[in-house]
């Protein structure tokens, strides 16, 4: 018997049964959880923290690299050399504190370790938005709601079109626009997606109402800004002061340039998130649902529409790591808090699962899932839009 | 981190700790301890680590582990235990020990002594695995059964077990000091050859007068257990002593019944130790639930999650998805025992996450809600 609204051709015994297959799998990885998990998540912490270091200390270096300092190895290729090196390594550190550890640890993957370090209860990372209101943004609201219009806020962010079954605006011809600008602003933009300043903008809400909740994000704010953007360049520039009795360089262009790194290595982050986070959801395939569609969801349905609304990116090991295993977005979406060094070997199984029930498992490269996801935002720009690059017609968005 | 780690005593701001407040601009949203703690674990402050420096087994299932611990340790009293983290099978344990060396020994270091006991998978896991060079988090030292400065008049130490080790810190302290009094004691165990620090009671025994120590067997042929009759004829004063005791809860509750009826209960002091698990119940039943900040007691079944069951009780607990996967409506057992609906598996340790959205009562339980 079918009841459900969802677009497949399951009866709703055979979704149950999917459903309890999908439990059987996450049980029996759960269950082997160890020490060798606890391992994998220690190393990568201590990675993370010698390598945001060490990246600090080369673009420091650098410095002693500027021509100014006249000595024979003292031009601009060896400086600029040492300064891209530290920068990319910076980048990569954020990446992976970002990805890797806090994503996964807010989403509680790592508490059932009760390491009182590793808790997504105090754990807090290293960009703009505060973890706990990220934890309800993404956790409560994007997890439960998935790809629901009207439900979860990750669906357009509240500016875009990502799905033909949003009604069209002319705002959404600016789309391509504010897809770079977010790109390049992401962590801002994460900072700032908030349910209370989304419905204050369609005016359902006082200002009143949420200046603590801005208080809050200031805060975090001002303490990235402090770091990235005072201290250190700052303590560069004091120690350059005496040494611009000497050597003719000025001590403000010191602080330029270190302040001008880490703002470089943010930018990569930024890109990088923005890039697989994208590839998640919006990618051609993946499936939207409406409200009438997600009334009386059994949590095999939950199960389901996980996977119809979510696209895996395939990659090698170190790609699968920098990406925080988000490259692994179906099983993410099905065990958020399944620990993210074990996806990979949840990938296959899941994988199969939806093969014997006939079901769509969107996963492709990179390059397809993030070039699929700008054609249909510029497509989506424009008034109407069907999906005409869309491989599997049976596959297309129901509406 | 969002909220620091609460230390669990008061200082002035150290000179350090003020350093840190600037330095910590650099390392926000971290520390520059979790940067210090990359050069050596020891120099951390927003927790505490200790190195483990040697282990020694001193009988087949018991062993003492001397730990290094890191800059902000202050120093013990003797009779005092700590607690100590012990990362086993991935997880990461808490359990109290006493600490079994004198405050006065001179190389920084203390010792605390474990003995594997039946089904303890922790301490099983200490008397095998822990091995030179490990780091284990530590609390500061805590409790109260300690020796007080004044010297207690004649002291009697009743001790069973590993319920040793507070009463060897503490007579090992008092001849560190020279001052050790006339001082009794009755020790039980199994056998002799599992008497934990064993060799070195007796060596204290042969060596210093005013030490009797009284080894008791229970195990080996007749009947030595505690009572009245050879608590006198060992240590016939014993009305007039003051009497330091610690072991199993079978042989305090023995010397508690004893020492009430001679009338002379204020003698004594007791250490406790107070196990961490509930035994769970056979059949999966519900209970009582205490919702221990609400102040709120209230029945609850075995299938009703317990986020469900605070909000009958008008509470407005913090939740999200309701099902499982955000882990918004996490809190502390404090006591008893819980089920999760979806495994099936029992949380039945005091300080456990339970997701009460979908975890009901298993027997009583106490939630720190
Ligand atoms: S309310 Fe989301 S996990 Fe309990």
């Amino acid at each position: 018997m079918k009841t459900h609204k969802l677009p497949v051709n399951l009866t709703d015994e055979q979704i149950e049964d999917f459903g309890r297959e999908l439990d059987a799998i996450r049980d029996e990885i759960l269950d082997s959880r160890g020490e060798r998990d606890r391992a994998y998540i220690l190393k990568v912490i201590k990675t993370q923290r010698s390598m945001a270091l060490g990246a600090r200390v080369l673009i420091y270096a650098s410095l002693f690299f500027l021509p100014a300092w006249g000595h024979a190895l003292a031009v601009w290729p060896v400086m600029l050399t040492l300064l891209g090196l530290g920068t990319f390594m910076l980048g990569i550190a954020k990446i992976l504190e970002n990805m890797e550890i806090a994503h996964n640890v807010l989403h509680a993957q790592w508490d059932w370790m009760k390491d009182p370090e590793i808790q997504s209860n105090i754990w807090e990372w290293d960009t703009m938005s505060p973890s706990d209101r990220w934890m309800h943004s993404h956790n409560v609201v994007h997890h439960t709601w998935t790809n629901v219009l009207e439900k979860d806020l990750d669906v357009g962010y509240g500016i875009m079109r990502v799905t033909p079954m949003q009604r069209w605006k002319p705002a959404y011809l600016l789309q391509p626009v504010y897809f770079i600008l977010l790109m390049l602003l992401f962590e801002e933009g994460v900072a700032f997606h908030e349910q209370a300043i989304d419905d204050h903008i369609k005016g359902k809400n006082k200002f009143a109402d949420f200046k603590p909740l801005l208080k809050r994000i200031g805060y975090k704010i001002w303490r990235q800004v402090a770091k990235d953007y005072i201290a250190w360049p700052l303590a560069a520039a004091l120690v350059a002061i005496p040494i611009s009795f000497f050597v003719d360089f000025s001590p403000l262009a010191v602080f330029g340039i270190v302040a001008g790194a880490n703002a470089i290595a943010n930018v990569i982050r930024n890109i990088w998130a923005f890039m697989i986070i994208f590839c998640g959801h919006f990618p051609a395939g993946v499936h939207n649902f409406t409200l009438e569609q997600v009334e009386g969801e059994t949590r095999a349905r939950w199960y389901l529409r996980q996977l119809l609304g979510s696209c895996n990116i395939e990659g090698g090991k170190l790609f699968h790591v920098l990406s925080g295993n988000l490259s692994h977005q179906i099983e993410h979406h099905l065990f958020p808090d399944m620990c993210s060094n074990r996806y990979k070997e949840a990938s296959p199984r899941v994988r199969a699962l939806a093969d014997r029930y006939g079901l769509p498992y969107n996963s492709a490269s990179l390059f397809r899932q993030f070039g699929t996801t700008w054609l249909k935002n510029i497509r989506l720009a424009f008034p109407g839009g069907g999906e005409p690059y869309q491989r599997n017609p049976s596959q297309a968005t129901s509406s | 981190m969002r909220q620091p780690v609460p230390t669990e005593h008061n200082t002035t701001p150290s000179i350090w700790s003020r350093l840190s407040t600037i330095t910590d601009y650099f390392a926000w949203p971290l520390r520059t301890s979790h940067y210090l703690e990359l050069v050596n674990p020891l120099w951390t402050t927003h927790k505490m680590q200790a190195r483990v420096e040697k282990v020694w087994d001193e009988t087949r299932d018991a062993r003492t582990i001397t730990l290094r611990p890191g800059l902000n340790w202050r120093g013990h009293r003797a009779g005092q235990h700590v607690r100590v983290g012990i990362p086993a099978n991935g997880k990461h344990y808490t359990r109290t020990y006493t600490i079994s060396s004198p405050p006065e020994r001179n190389d920084d270091c203390f010792t605390i002594t474990v003995k594997a006991i039946d089904k303890g998978t922790i301490s099983h896991h200490i008397v095998r695995n822990i091995k030179v060079g490990d780091y284990l988090p530590i609390g500061l030292p805590q409790g109260d059964f300690y020796l007080p400065d004044a010297n207690p008049i004649q002291p009697l130490f009743i001790t069973a077990g590993s319920g040793i080790t507070p009463a060897f810190s503490m007579i090992s302290s008092l001849i560190a000091q020279e001052r050790l009094p006339d001082t009794c004691h009755l020790h039980y165990s199994p056998h002799e050859f599992d008497v934990v620090l064993g060799k070195q009671l007796k060596e204290m025994d042969a060596k210093h007068s005013r030490y009797h120590l009284n080894l008791l067997y229970t195990r080996e042929g007749k009947d030595q257990h505690f009572s009245e009759a050879q608590l006198a004829a060992l240590c016939p004063d014993w009305k007039e002593r003051d009497v330091y005791a610690c072991g199993p809860p079978s042989l305090l509750e023995a010397i508690e019944a004893c020492f009430e009826q001679a009338g002379c209960s204020r003698n004594l002091h007791i250490e406790r130790f107070r196990a961490p698990f509930t035994e769970i119940p056979k059949d999966a039943v519900g209970g009582k639930v205490r919702f221990a900040q609400s102040g709120i007691d209230t029945e609850a079944d075995s299938e009703t999650p317990l986020l469900k069951v605070a909000e009958d009780a008008g509470m407005n607990p913090p939740h999200g998805c309701r099902m499982g996967i955000c882990h918004t409506c996490n809190t502390t057992l404090v006591s008893g025992c819980v089920r999760d609906l979806r495994t099936g598996e029992v949380l039945n340790e005091a300080g456990s996450i339970v997701q009460t959205c979908i975890c009901a009562a298993a027997g009583d339980c106490e939630l720190d809600l």
